[in-house]
């Protein structure tokens, strides 16, 4: 488990340690994440901890229920709600209990009117701030940030949803990976709906492109996690052995991000496309830089052009920059050093005449003057082959 | 020697003037270029559009010295701003621009592209309408609904478009079609 901060040692009246928090994060339903939990609050209770389920969902799920027996479970609270009466976790039942680890799943569950909290994941503060460790679980759908992007991805627009400072939060976040195929197989097989509702499920939610673009958001979503995680703890002592810092520093390695230098002309399009894809391909973000000679009004073309550049930009979810400057080079450096861009990306260049050809290329301008490791990549004009059709 | 000299003299003047007039008029010309573009709407849908929607809209666009737009409409769903990113839709539409825009440049056509947003592809066609000036649409109308769009839709275009619209009977060759360029030609 990673060290805790000292703020996380004590709690506010500075007496009692908070409690440790261990989310199991998952793409969807049926990956196994409860499972997971009550796993792991076994092999808990096998080192002589005191562990009580403080919620469980079993869903009906015979393995689910089956790896619960033998964990003390605090009874639900029972809540009449409208016509029906409802079972909730019950807060003040689990603090009473006070075990050493509680296992409370579905943290981004809304409770019903009249309980001391709206969210789950409030009253999961509670028995944190009452020095109680907790694992919880919760799909990748339910995190604010990500709702937007899920829906869009699926089709599927959840209610229920969490900040990402929970997860942030976290102590550990535990990532239950599975192939899509895989959660397929288990659906197919009645591992996670009753058989009447299984097609269903197959013909929407759970269709392979939606589940394989779940599982890319919820495994960057944990990599940003851990990227951030590690952050905090570079900006205090060093933490671990040497080996471990090592470890711990190579996401920097890999973090990309892309700039792509644009003018107003649809040739731009097909350069901002190419961009896009490679930030794709990287998981990063990608930046569009336009360095417009001073004075010049944007009007006419030049305006269509833009705007066409803006809308393609928002539509991608990249960033247009309009730099004013009378020298590209030094306005690309320094946009370079202000976005921590590490990749530039620049169209073929016009065939040059007259005195033009004595200059250095661009490209060449652009290495020399952008921090060291920032790659130039030139972007050709691909047509068809000849016979292609 | 004058005479030879004043033929001589005449030469150079013409030859100067000649240069001054053609200049004058290649000046000219160009100052009274129309602002207004010269351009062909090819709105499209999904990840593959009809081969004859775009060979017609490429041969009127070679034919006319004229700008192909291919436009991707996409679709948000109520519940995103309808300005949101959508990553989902600019996978599809990505690859078969870039499709597209290489067939037209094997043939020497000119690509000014466009991804529109909307409620539905005809909302995300009106807005493309409002925002950007051409001088003719090319619509193929299939038999099949797979590609193209719905007699309602072309009926909508027939009103509201300011333009030349020229829709594709449904022929035979539909079938032909350009997909996008699944195997990495992006």
């Amino acid at each position: 488990m990673a060290e805790l901060s000292p703020s996380r040692e004590t709690s506010a009246e500075g007496g009692r340690r908070r409690g440790r928090y261990k989310i199991f994060l998952g793409m969807a339903a049926g990956v196994g994440k409860t499972y997971r939990m009550l796993q792991e609050g076994h092999a808990e209770a096998d080192a002589g901890r005191d562990v009580a389920i403080g919620y469980l969902e079993p869903h009906d799920r015979e393995e689910t229920t089956a790896q619960a027996r033998g964990l003390e479970t605090v009874p639900r609270r029972r809540v009449p709600y409208r016509d029906v009466v409802v079972e909730e976790m019950d807060l003040p039942g689990v603090l009473n209990r006070a075990p050493e680890l509680a296992l409370i799943d579905e943290l981004a569950h809304t409770n019903a009117p009249g309980l001391v909290h709206e969210k789950r994941y409030e009253d999961i503060a509670d028995v944190l701030e009452a020095g109680i460790d907790v694992f919880s679980t919760v799909n990748v759908q339910h995190l604010e940030s990500l709702n937007d992007q899920v829906a869009e991805l699926t089709g599927v627009r959840v209610r229920e949803t969490v900040p990402d400072s929970v997860l942030g939060a976290a102590d550990e976040v535990v990532l239950i990976d599975l192939t899509p195929e895989a959660l397929v197989a288990r659906l197919r097989a009645g591992k996670v709906y009753p058989g009447e509702n299984i097609d269903a499920a197959l013909g929407n939610f759970f269709r392979i492109e939606n589940l394989a673009a779940l599982r890319e958001v919820s495994l960057r979503q944990v990599a940003e996690d851990v990227e951030s995680k590690r952050l905090v703890h570079s900006e205090t002592e060093p933490v671990g052995t040497r080996e471990e810092r090592v470890a711990a520093d190579a996401p920097k390695a890999v973090g990309e991000r892309l700039l792509a230098l644009v003018r107003p002309h649809p040739s731009s399009q097909r350069l901002v496309r190419r961009a896009w894809r490679s930030a794709q391909r990287l998981g990063t973000d990608l930046d569009l830089l336009w360095v417009k000679s001073p004075g010049k009004p944007i009007q006419g073309e030049v305006e269509r052009q833009v705007t066409a550049l803006r809308q393609l930009a928002s539509v991608l979810g990249a960033t247009l920059l309009i730099e004013e400057h009378d020298d590209m080079v030094a306005a690309v450096a320094r946009v370079v050093r202000e976005r921590g861009s590490t990749y530039i990306m620049v169209g073929e260049s016009l065939p040059r005449r007259g005195l033009a050809r004595l200059r250095e290329p661009l490209p060449q301008r652009l290495m020399r003057a952008t921090p060291p490791g920032v790659d130039v990549r030139i972007v050709a004009h691909r047509s068809l082959k000849e016979g292609e059709s | 020697m004058i005479e030879h000299f004043l033929v001589g003299l005449a030469l150079l003047l013409g030859l100067v003037g000649g240069y001054l007039i053609a200049r004058s008029r290649r000046g000219g010309r160009r100052s009274e270029r129309p602002e207004a573009v010269h351009q062909i709407l090819l709105p499209f849908t999904g990840t593959e559009i009809s081969r004859r929607a775009l060979d017609a809209a490429l041969r009127l666009a070679r034919a006319e010295g004229a700008t192909l737009m291919p436009a991707y409409l996409a679709t948000v769903p109520k519940q995103l701003p309808l300005e949101c990113a959508i990553p989902g839709e600019a996978a599809k539409a990505m690859p078969m621009l870039e499709a597209i825009e290489q067939r037209a440049g094997a043939q020497g056509v000119p690509v000014d592209a466009r991804v529109e947003r909307g409620r539905s592809y005809r909302h995300a066609l009106e807005r493309l309408l409002e925002r950007e000036s051409f001088d003719r649409v090319v619509v193929p109308a299939t038999a099949s609904g797979r590609t193209g769009f719905s007699g309602e839709d072309l009926v909508w275009l027939l009103e509201k478009a300011p333009a030349e619209v020229l829709i594709l009977r449904p022929g035979p060759q539909d079938g032909r079609i350009v997909t996008a360029a699944a195997n990495g030609r992006l």
